[in-house]
């Protein structure tokens, strides 16, 4: 009997890329909490983790020449939402510093989460390895 | 490795409030400089944000970091005052004193401070998430 480690740690990989992702999207957000225009973002956490699951991209758009832009192409990517803000500002920007900051915990937490349940299933398959 | 780009993202933010925190001083120290032309006086200062779009449209990826386009001068007008005494008087007796706002200064320092503290929290704690997951399974 192998080992498989896809079996083993179930959707945590792709949760754990996906929560580095919407980190970085949070991240964008708050730098740019005080710039004119800009417009607060984030991922649509269950649809890009089921679309992930499926392998399946929401919308592929091949790029045959160096000016194309294309559409996907990370995780996440194509389930990025513009937030509707509480409170927009005057000079058009709707990135709000608490919300942000507590998505961004949410965030983090959650991705320790996920580090756990891995780190978790790593030390079961070393104790049976061991078998001490 | 995209994590990384976090570092990069926040970087820029606290580059970009470290110029506005720059401006801040530069124009709370010159808020008492006094010259006899409206062209010699110093205006304040204040920097132009814009997100980093042209990495969007390149990189294909929906995070920016922030760019500063340039340092604008204030149009406000500048403060005149009748000194017909003062060395620096045109001929006229009149000085000319820059359009700084101290109290609008203030208000901006403590916003770029904030902004600053908050892109420095962003980065520990994507160092410490990067740091547990180099460490998993040990």
């Amino acid at each position: 009997m192998t080992i498989s480690f896809d079996k083993l740690f179930g959707m945590q990989p792709q949760i754990l890329q996906m929560r580095g992702k919407r980190s970085e999207l949070l991240a964008s957000n708050m730098a740019n909490a005080d710039t004119p225009g800009y417009k607060a973002k984030d991922i649509d956490f269950k649809t890009a983790l089921k679309s992930a699951q499926s392998g399946m991209t929401p919308v592929h758009l091949d790029t045959t020449q160096t000016n194309h832009i294309g559409a996907i192409d990370h995780v996440g990517q194509g389930h990025v939402k513009y937030r509707n803000p509480t409170q927009a500002s005057i000079d058009g920007n709707t990135v709000e510093n608490q919300i942000e900051q507590a998505k961004y915990a949410e965030n983090a937490l959650r991705y320790q989460a996920s580090l756990r349940f891995m780190g978790g299933k790593i030390t079961g398959i070393m104790t049976a390895l061991k078998g001490d | 490795m995209s994590s990384f780009k976090v570092f990069d993202i926040a970087g820029s933010g606290m580059s970009a409030q470290n110029l506005r925190l720059n401006l801040v001083a530069s124009n709370l120290s010159n808020a008492d400089s006094v010259s006899s032309s409206t062209e010699e006086t110093y205006k304040s200062r204040h920097p132009v944000f814009a997100a980093q779009l042209q990495d969007i449209i390149n990189k294909q990826d929906s995070t920016s970091g922030v760019k500063v386009l340039g340092v604008v001068e204030s149009n406000a007008p500048l403060v005149r005052e009748y000194a017909p005494n003062h060395p620096m008087a045109n001929e006229t007796g009149y000085i000319f004193k820059p359009n700084v706002n101290s109290i609008e200064e203030m208000a901006n320092m403590m916003s770029a401070s904030r902004s600053y503290q908050n892109n420095v929290e962003v980065l520990n704690t994507a160092k410490q998430l990067l740091i547990q997951t180099l460490r998993m399974g040990q």
